[in-house]
Order: structure tokens, then C-alpha cells, then sequence
């Protein structure tokens, strides 16, 4: 008998982790992260959990300590957010190229300037070309059920590569959901043991992180971006199992209502329960309108997009971050650059809401489906952004 | 791993990781030097000296027990030459 | 000086686990130091490598020199990293994944890597008590990337970024003090150390490896190319370098100073500055008040001995 109940995500999330008994922790606290990473601390000093726990100086620092963790195998945890994201930018990046399977909670807040502690996406899509599984979690059955992919997948031999659970901050880090948690049975059933691929032992010495000259590097990323590119197998394994122990089967791409729909939606994230009730009330009215969560975003799930998009005309794509003098939000560009050169290449809308944890009801959602309605009326659709629900 | 033949994407290992300890033997840099080390066996005493100061391990031991120039590694630097306890070691111009 | 006995070179283990074939320039007393430290380390360690000299010229794929677990992440996480590998390690033998080995974990990196980019994650790492050996190979300036000055880099010193004109006449700040900071910090032991004096060096880093908690080895690293002197005189620098009190050479075991050579009579640093091409431009002043500020810090550190 699994055991339900109340919990605040943050906690269960830790508690998660916990149970799949990390070896080292190395979190430096940053809102919205910091209940994560202080419950973790509470198990520890408890004895619930036999882990190092390394109280970096800084999230450099944070991300260097789980390389060397991770690289003499030991199974390794952090989390954080935002300005910690940028400030471990580098080493985020070589954790992906040096293979190490590190698993990394993202607590989704907007990056500075001007400081904001409150949610959005721009942190994670400043990272969009890292090389790490990327993946989003909704609420928090779903943020308990992802920390233990995101230890089976990073560590699977096969694959071998940090992942990245990103939930949203305090939209999801600070609420209190009603959460299944795994029997340890289940935990053991489903996560082996941390065997790495590569491991630093003075019994067979390896050495890590060479310099490449040019008529090397090549083939260095080519084989890295393959690497990311294969380990959607095992994704999709994992996730198939997580269904078999629990009856909650996740796919790259979910969807609400998006049957034969004409018009989707397009979230990330927790913003996806509040679209779907919008959804609701549209489909009363006799819309036919639809939504796409795209849960899988690194590697990303060319086929499931597709295969889900149908016969849609329109995709409104609701961007949480700006891409800056770009085309368009980072989300809509991406579903545009993939939807590229397909027959029947449906219109792309990006409309960018809910910067830095400004709310947005279903009411918005229903006002933006009526404006694209309008839109689609005119002659010229543009490309660029609409900052939803900016004042002039 | 051949230096002849360059590898592709799929021969290489995860991570990019070498795990051929001290694989950088194969690598010769005696080809750098334009001075070679000489050593008058007659003064030598064996002491050690240019074999300790040697930043490129390139003094080796003879089965007489003279310590010698690896010419495969050696560069030439000279340290061994000034080092030299009895003055015994000579650097001579490498001819072509 | 120290007694030196000719034939005590042949004690010293004849195992290289840093392998010849890599890349340093000749004369360079740097890797000439690594060596050192390999020999007094053995086997049964783990690397952790800063950006720097030493990694690139040891590992430029699919060459390494190291015959020993190594790992390079980044320029300045070094004291982070090798904090990752103790506790990984130390989770790792607590929860019986892993049988209790006694390696001992090394973190190495340049004056730049310790003194500068790194002192952040270097004193977190001091800080959080992690049994590491951290060894700074100290040449001075950024080599690696042509020579451009350090916060290591000597007062007068010319550099690629501290050139001498007519407005300044090389490095205007004085050479950060590194071991006074690390001592700072409380940890079991300090040393400085010169491959010039190699057995001492040797000793040095194997009592470095047996303290439990961090210790920190600064190495006078000798640069030919950079401090513009013939390959064949990084030695004879090195040694110059100790004998006139530029470099003195000295431990702090749990906070007490012991000089190497106590009763060493300093030589003028003009001895030791003069062949230099980095110094080349010293008029007497600069000489005058270099000597100054020497023979004052060294008075200060023979005070210490006495605390």
C-alpha cells in the first residue's frame, strides 16, 4: 500500500531523492530552491539519509562538487535556480560533455535584471543548448514520480548524461499537492545500483576533461549530441515502467483534449493545469481548441509533436521567457524550427506570459484563443512575440 | 590508439575520456632540441643529480650505472649540463 | 645550505607516474615540480587539474602524461572539485560501495587557478575541513596564456599585461601572499617548497598527503620562457630565489612556523632579480626598495617561528 498525502512539493521532491539514496549533495540555497535543499539537510542530519552533504560557497562551486562526486561514482544530487543557473553556466555545460549523470532540480525563476524571485522560464532557456536531459514536471505527483527517472536515465550506462527536472518556483516548489509516494520495494525495483561508465580509481586510471585540438573537437560533439539524441530509448523505457508500478504513464509530449483539435495550445510546465481549464471552457462553448504539454524538451520529441499536432492549424505557443531581438519566444521558435518544411505547417503563435510569476487566469488564456481568432482573419501573420497583457 | 590515422565520432570513448594510462609516451619529443647532453663517463660518479632534475624524465640508466640522455624525450634544455655536480655532462649542437 | 648529499638522489623512487612525451617547454621547472610531486605521492591518489600549464601540456587528446585517476573540469573549481572526489569517496566507503583505500586526493592547479579565478572554491574547500592535498604550482603570472600577470606575480615584475613604460615599470602590487591566507584559515599544514630542492619538496608533499584535513603546498614554479631566463638556469633561479629570501621555504604544522633553513644567511636580491629578463629594467631604486620590502617580510616570518 502506497502511502498519499499532503506534502509541499519542495518536500516531496526531496523526499524522492532521498529515497533513491543519493550519495552527495552539493546545493547553494537560492529562492525557491532553498526548501529543497533544506529538508535534505534535515534528513541527513536525521540519519534518514546517509549522503555528504556539502554546503558549498557558491553554485560554481555547487555544480564543480558534483562533477568530482559523480566522476568517482557517487550517486549525486542538487538543485537550483535562476542566478545560480547562470553562475554555474560553464560547468553545466562540461557536466553534459564529460558525461557525468548528475541530476539537477531546477527551480524555475527569472533571471536578473531586474531581480525577481518569482517564476518563469527564462533560467532554463538560457541553458537550452547545454546537452542535458531536459525534462518539465507539472505538479507534484509528477515532480515526486521525475526525480526517480531523472537518477535511472542519467545513470543508465546507455546514456550516461546529467538530467534536469525543471519545476516551476513557488507555482509548484511552495504548494502543498496531494502526493503518491513509492514503496522502497518499488524504488529498488526500479533504480539499480550507480554503475558509472567512467569512474576515477587508482586501480585503472582514467584521465578526464583533455584539451581537444580542432581536428578532434568535431567528432567529440558529434558523438556528445548522438549520446542525447539515443537516450530518448531509454526515456521513454523508464517512463513506461514508471507506469507499470504506478498506472501514471508519461509521454513526451501530453496532451489535453488536442484530438483532432484545430487550434492548440502549447504549455511547459504547471501553467498547463491552468490552460486546460480554459480548455474546459472554451470546448463548452464549442471551440475546438486543444492543448499540448511538452514534457520532454531535451532531446527534443520530434515524432510525439507530430503525431500530436495532427491536423491543427494554429499552435498558440505560451512562451514563459524572452528570447531578446529573436524570432519570436524560445518555445514558439523551436516548434516553428521543427515544424519547418512539413506539409500542412501549421501557424505559430508566441505569446509570452506570466514573466517573473505575474499571474495568468484561464480568462487570459480564453482572451488570447479570441485574439488569435481575430488574427487568423488577417492577411499578414507576424512572427514576433506578443507580450500578453503588457500596459502600454 | 593509431596517430596515423585519425579516429571518427563513433570510435571514441564516453565522455571523451583516455583510459590508456600515460598514452603521451608514444609521443616524441626529442625532435624539439637543437643541444643534446653528453656524458664523460670517466668524471661521472653516478650521483643522481641530472637524473632528479630532468622535468622531462629523460635521463635514464645505464646497466653501468650511468645516467644518460633518453634521446626519444630529451629536449635539450640543458639543466642536467649546469646541474651537474662534476661538471661531467657536455651539450653539444645536434648535427643534421 | 641544505646538506646536501650527493648520493641521496638515488633514494628517491625511480617510478614516474607523470610520463615523459608531454608537451612543457624545455627547462620548465613546473612539470619538473609535478614529477616531483608524483614521486612523492605515488599510486593511490586521485587528480583533480586545473585549466592551466600542466593540463594542457599533459593531456592534449588522445595523449596524457598521467598514470593516475585525473580529471580537468574547469580553471577555477579546482578546490571544488577535489572537495566533489573526497566526499564522493568518503559517502561512498561510509555506506560500504566502496572499500576504505586511504587514497589521498590531490587538487592542482597555477598561481591564476589558486590564487585568483579559484581562491573562492580553494577556501571553501580549506573552510569546510575536506582531507585534501592542494598543491599550487606557482609560476608567477598567467603562462599558459602568455604570460600576463597574476596577483602571484612579483612586484617590478614585466609581463605580457604589466610592461614597462614610461607612465609604470611592470607589476605595480606586490605578490599576494598565499600561504599566509591558507594558514588563515587554520588548516593542519602549510608549506612552501621548491623543486630546486627536491628531496625537500618530496617530504614536504608526503607529510602534505599523510595530514588529515586539507594542506596546501605553494611550489615556486620556474618559468624559463617567461621569466626570460635560459632553459638550463631554472634551477639555478630556483635556488637563488630561496637563498636570497624571495622565496623562503618554510612549514606551519597546526599553526607553528618551522623554516627550512633557519640560519640562512640572505644573499642581495639583485643576485637572484638580475639575470631575469622580466627584471631587466630595474634601475637601483627598484632594486632598493624590492631588497626592502624582502628582508622586512622575511624578518616577519622569523618572528613567526617565536609566536
Amino acid at each position: 500500500m502506497r502511502e498519499r498525502k499532503g506534502v509541499e512539493v519542495s518536500i516531496a521532491a526531496a523526499d524522492a531523492a532521498a529515497m533513491a539514496d543519493i550519495d552527495l549533495v552539493a546545493a547553494y540555497p537560492i529562492t525557491p530552491q532553498t526548501h529543497i535543499v533544506e529538508h535534505l539537510s534535515e534528513l541527513v542530519a536525521s540519519g534518514e539519509l546517509d549522503a555528504q552533504y556539502i554546503a558549498v560557497e557558491s553554485e560554481h562551486s555547487a555544480m564543480s562538487v558534483c562533477c568530482g562526486s559523480s566522476a568517482v561514482g557517487a550517486r549525486t544530487f542538487t538543485c537550483t535556480s535562476s542566478q545560480g543557473l547562470a553562475l554555474m553556466n560553464e560547468i553545466v555545460f562540461l557536466t553534459a560533455s564529460l558525461r557525468l549523470p548528475i541530476v539537477m532540480i531546477t527551480a524555475n525563476r527569472s533571471l536578473s535584471g531586474p531581480l525577481s524571485i518569482w517564476n518563469d522560464h527564462s533560467d532554463v532557456m538560457s541553458v537550452r543548448d547545454c546537452g542535458w536531459i531536459q525534462i518539465f514536471a507539472e505538479n507534484g505527483q509528477d515532480v515526486f514520480d521525475q526525480v526517480l527517472f531523472c537518477f535511472r536515465v542519467a545513470e543508465n550506462p546507455e546514456v550516461s548524461l546529467p538530467v534536469m527536472l525543471n519545476i516551476d518556483g513557488f507555482a509548484l516548489t511552495h504548494v502543498i499537492e496531494p502526493v503518491e509516494y513509492w514503496n522502497k520495494e518499488d524504488v529498488k525495483k526500479f533504480l539499480p545500483d550507480f554503475e558509472p561508465v567512467n569512474r576515477l580509481n587508482p586501480d585503472d586510471p582514467i584521465t578526464l576533461g583533455a584539451l581537444a585540438m580542432p581536428d578532434i573537437f568535431t567528432e567529440i560533439k558529434k558523438a556528445q549530441d548522438q549520446a542525447l539524441i539515443n537516450s530518448k530509448t531509454e526515456i521513454l523505457k523508464a517512463w513506461q515502467e514508471i507506469g507499470e508500478i504506478t498506472g501514471r504513464f508519461y509521454k513526451p509530449v501530453e496532451t489535453y483534449k488536442a484530438e483532432g483539435a484545430k487550434i492548440l495550445f502549447l504549455t511547459m510546465g504547471s501553467i498547463g493545469e491552468t490552460v486546460s481549464i480554459a480548455i474546459d471552457e472554451l470546448r463548452d462553448k464549442g471551440e475546438d481548441v486543444g492543448l499540448l504539454k511538452l514534457r520532454l524538451w531535451r532531446p527534443f520529441p520530434f515524432e510525439e509533436l507530430f503525431e500530436e499536432i495532427r491536423n491543427a492549424k494554429e499552435i498558440i505557443v505560451i512562451d514563459r521567457a524572452v528570447s531578446f531581438g529573436g524570432p519570436g519566444g524560445p518555445v514558439a521558435s523551436e516548434i516553428r524550427s521543427a515544424l519547418y518544411g512539413r506539409n500542412n505547417m501549421p501557424q505559430i503563435s508566441s505569446y509570452i506570459c506570466g514573466l517573473a510569476g505575474r499571474d495568468v487566469i484561464p480568462e487570459d488564456y480564453i482572451s488570447i484563443y479570441h485574439r488569435v481568432k481575430e488574427d487568423q482573419q488577417k492577411e499578414l501573420r507576424l512572427n514576433n512575440s506578443i507580450y500578453y497583457g503588457v500596459r502600454e | 590508439m593509431e596517430t596515423n590515422s585519425k579516429p571518427g565520432w563513433k570510435d571514441l570513448e564516453v565522455g571523451f575520456a583516455l583510459s590508456t594510462p600515460g598514452s603521451a609516451r608514444e609521443y616524441k619529443t626529442g625532435d624539439w632540441r637543437s643541444e643534446r647532453p653528453v656524458v664523460d663517463t670517466e668524471k661521472c660518479i653516478q650521483c643522481g643529480i641530472c637524473y632528479i632534475f630532468c622535468p622531462d624524465m629523460a635521463i635514464t640508466k645505464t646497466e653501468k650505472g650511468y645516467f644518460v640522455a633518453d634521446l626519444y624525450y630529451c629536449k635539450g634544455c640543458g639543466i642536467c649540463a649546469r646541474e651537474c655536480f662534476t661538471g661531467c655532462v657536455k651539450m653539444v649542437t645536434e648535427e643534421e | 645550505m641544505e646538506p646536501l648529499n650527493v648520493y641521496a638522489s638515488r633514494l628517491v623512487t625511480k617510478k614516474e607516474h607523470f610520463t615523459p612525451g608531454h608537451k612543457a617547454c624545455q627547462g620548465c621547472a613546473e612539470a619538473l615540480a609535478v614529477r616531483l610531486v608524483s614521486k612523492a605521492l605515488g599510486k593511490n591518489v586521485i587528480v583533480a587539474n586545473a585549466t592551466g600549464c600542466m593540463e594542457v601540456i599533459s593531456t592534449t587528446y588522445p595523449h596524457t602524461s598521467w598514470e593516475v585517476p585525473w580529471m580537468h573540469v574547469a580553471f577555477e573549481n579546482t578546490g571544488a572539485v577535489i572537495s566533489g572526489i573526497e566526499g564522493g569517496v568518503k559517502a561512498l566507503v561510509r555506506k560500504g560501495k566502496l572499500p576504505e583505500r586511504n587514497t589521498v586526493f590531490v587538487g592542482m592547479g597555477g598561481d591564476g587557478a589558486t590564487c585568483d579565478i579559484g581562491f573562492q572554491a580553494l577556501s571553501g574547500a580549506f573552510e569546510r575541513g575536506h582531507d585534501i592535498v592542494y598543491v599550487c604550482f606557482d609560476n608567477e603570472a598567467y603562462m599558459n596564456t602568455g604570460i600576463q600577470r597574476s596577483s602571484s606575480t612579483p612586484f617590478g615584475a614585466k609581463t605580457t599585461t604589466t610592461p614597462d613604460g614610461v607612465k609604470t615599470h611592470g607589476e605595480v602590487h606586490w605578490k599576494k601572499n598565499m600561504p599566509k591566507i591558507a594558514v588563515a584559515h587554520n588548516i593542519p599544514y602549510v608549506a612552501t617548497a621548491c623543486p630546486s630542492y627536491p628531496l625537500d619538496l618530496i617530504r614536504k608533499v608526503e607529510k602534505a598527503a599523510k595530514m588529515k584535513g586539507p594542506a596546501y603546498v605553494h611550489i615556486l614554479s620556474v618559468c624559463p620562457t617567461g621569466w626570460r631566463i635560459p632553459t638550463k638556469d631554472a634551477i639555478w633561479i630556483g635556488r637563488l630565489a630561496v637563498e636570497t629570501g624571495v622565496f623562503p621555504l618554510y612549514e606551519v604544522t597546526d599553526g607553528k612556523y618551522d623554516l627550512t633553513f633557519p640560519d640562512l644567511e640572505l644573499k642581495p636580491v639583485k643576485e637572484y632579480l638580475s639575470p631575469q629578463g622580466r627584471f631587466k629594467h630595474f634601475t637601483p631604486g627598484l632594486y632598493e626598495v624590492f631588497q626592502k620590502q624582502v628582508t622586512e617580510n622575511y624578518e616577519k616570518l622569523k618572528s613567526r617561528i617565536y609566536l
